[in-house]
């Protein structure tokens, strides 16, 4: 199945090298993410797009235990099939903290202060039958 | 600049009522609220109302009188109660006005709220299954436990209080009481946040008369005084719900600046309250609100909730009538819930849950989306 972003203005790369878009503010070297031209730091307003590095450290995290509402999820709702998982803030250093889907949905295998890196998660099936993917990191090995 | 002071208040008892709109229940508490100060739709100057889901509050002059006053509507996020009553005060409290209400009313769906995020390069945050509250809330408290040394029973112990406190309340939604193993073991929906300890969207009406405070005693013999009245946005650097990043500095949120603010204005510290109802939208938010708004140390919490300082007939009563996790949530009318609370306390008239040595001053903070938090101290 070929696999496709959720929305590429967010996340590229898909499949071999995926990577978040975020933003540089060439005032204040303030990041954001996603993109936005406005600087909520300095009030400016041209900041520039970046690549976000793709390793951080865990800031926090939370399991999502039950199915979102849909719309706007596009993943599973039936609570039948649907699979709690995680999410956190991945500090990526010198830059951002980003909120992100986890791989891990089990609160023994995560704690605040891990290496992780980014990979993407499958959501759902377009019309096309292309797998809709969205970005979430994944502990590193050197955990 | 004038004081201002609350002579009446009214409420529709908060919860799920089938058939009931959210406008007939803001229609109630504002016959309710005038009632209780005995005055007239008539005598009313100004309205300020608040509603997120149940439709515009100024239309309700049908129903109460089309008397020409000045109605405006206020649509604020959480802090949509706080916002009609912050309006209300500066009304009066600068000369314009003498009378006037604010009033907030709501009815929800069932479930968490449904957050949509269109435009802006956010599609993919709600498709995503990130645009939740309860996983803001889920991850700010677990990084708090981290940091502060608070534990999963000390959560559970805010939740068998606030349904405890519920249970002698009959404006309440959920009334029945629960133990400390019924909370832990309930559903996991947010880790560390079971399903009863947290609150849920619901319904309800709150509104609140108020006059120039030379005029409150043609009213009522109890006055009760609003001593400040501050609503806060975020700040660069803060934790707030629904950020796809946050900035790797780090800044004091809404909550704080409104709490400072709120106690320079009253020109009275955190030790002098004697009663507080704090956004408990999830059991862990009352023990970070308790620090954020000044009553203690982060992590002080752990003790002073373990040695049930923070009960009715506690040193430091928290959130009487059963806060948001007992009440529910309707948006509109959940800051100004607080206040009527706070009203009764001060007066003497919460009846079984009367917070006992004659409270003089009272403290209400909310907290929400998208970064927002309102701040009210009272006084006799």
């Amino acid at each position: 199945m070929v696999q496709v972003s959720v929305q590429d203005t967010v996340l590229t790369g898909i499949p071999e090298e995926p990577r978040l878009i975020g933003g540089k503010c060439p005032d204040c070297d303030n990041h954001v993410f996603p993109m936005q031209k406005d600087c909520p730091k300095c009030t400016g307003d041209q900041i520039e797009k970046v690549d976000l590095s793709t390793k951080g450290i865990l800031w926090t995290w939370t399991i999502q235990g039950f199915p979102p509402k849909s719309p706007p999820y596009i993943g599973e709702t039936d609570p039948e099939n649907f699979e709690a998982y995680g999410v956190g803030y991945v500090e990526l250093p010198g830059e951002v903290k980003v909120e992100a889907r986890l791989t891990e949905n089990d609160p023994t295998r995560l704690r605040v202060g891990m290496e992780m890196e980014l990979t993407v998660v499958p959501l759902a099936v377009d019309e096309e039958g292309n797998e809709v993917v969205t970005f979430a990191f994944r502990p590193t090995e050197n955990n | 600049m004038h004081d201002v002071a609350i002579v009446g208040i009214g409420m529709h008892e908060f919860g799920r009522h089938d058939g009931v709109s959210g406008m007939d229940q803001g229609v109630v508490a504002v016959r309710r609220a005038l009632a209780d100060a005995g005055a007239q739709w008539e005598d009313l100057e100004f309205a300020f109302g608040g509603s997120k889901d149940a439709g515009s509050p100024d239309t309700m002059v049908s129903r109460l009188g089309l008397t020409g006053l000045q109605f405006i509507n206020v649509h604020n996020g959480c802090a949509t109660g706080g916002s009609a009553l912050i309006s209300s005060y500066n009304a009066i409290r600068s000369g314009t006005f003498e009378i006037g209400i604010a009033l907030g009313f709501d009815k929800h769906e069932r479930g968490a709220f449904r957050v949509r995020t269109r435009g802006d390069n956010l599609e993919w945050y709600g498709e995503s299954g990130m645009a939740l509250t309860t996983q803001f809330f889920g991850m700010k408290i677990n990084r708090y436990m981290h940091d502060y040394g608070i534990t999963q029973n000390t959560l559970a112990k805010v939740s068998t209080k606030a349904f405890r406190n519920g249970a002698l309340n009959p404006m309440a939604w959920r009334r029945k009481p629960f133990s400390e193993e019924e909370v832990l073991e309930s559903t996991m929906l947010s880790y560390p946040l079971t399903q009863y300890m947290f609150c849920s969207p619901g319904e309800g009406g709150v509104a609140l008369v108020l006059v120039r405070a030379d005029k409150a005693k043609e009213y009522t013999d109890n006055p009760v005084y609003l001593k400040s009245c501050v609503v806060k946005s975020r700040r660069f650097g803060s934790f707030e719900v629904f950020s796809p990043h946050l900035a790797n500095e780090f800044s004091e949120g809404p909550t704080v600046d409104a709490s400072k603010a709120a106690f320079e204005m009253a020109g009275i510290g955190p030790e002098e309250i004697d009663i507080a109802q704090l956004q408990d939208t999830e059991s862990g938010a009352e023990v970070m609100h308790m620090a954020e708004n000044g009553f203690c140390e982060h992590g002080e919490q752990e003790s002073m909730i373990q040695n049930g300082e923070t009960e009715i007939d506690g040193k430091f009563p928290v959130n009487t009538d059963g806060g948001c996790l007992a009440n529910g949530e309707p948006i509109g009318a959940s800051g100004l819930r607080q206040v009527y609370e706070n009203v009764l306390q001060l007066r003497g008239d919460a009846g079984e849950r009367q917070v006992p040595g004659d409270p003089r001053t009272a403290y209400t903070h909310v907290y929400g989306a998208p970064g927002i938090s309102g701040v009210t101290i009272l006084s006799r």
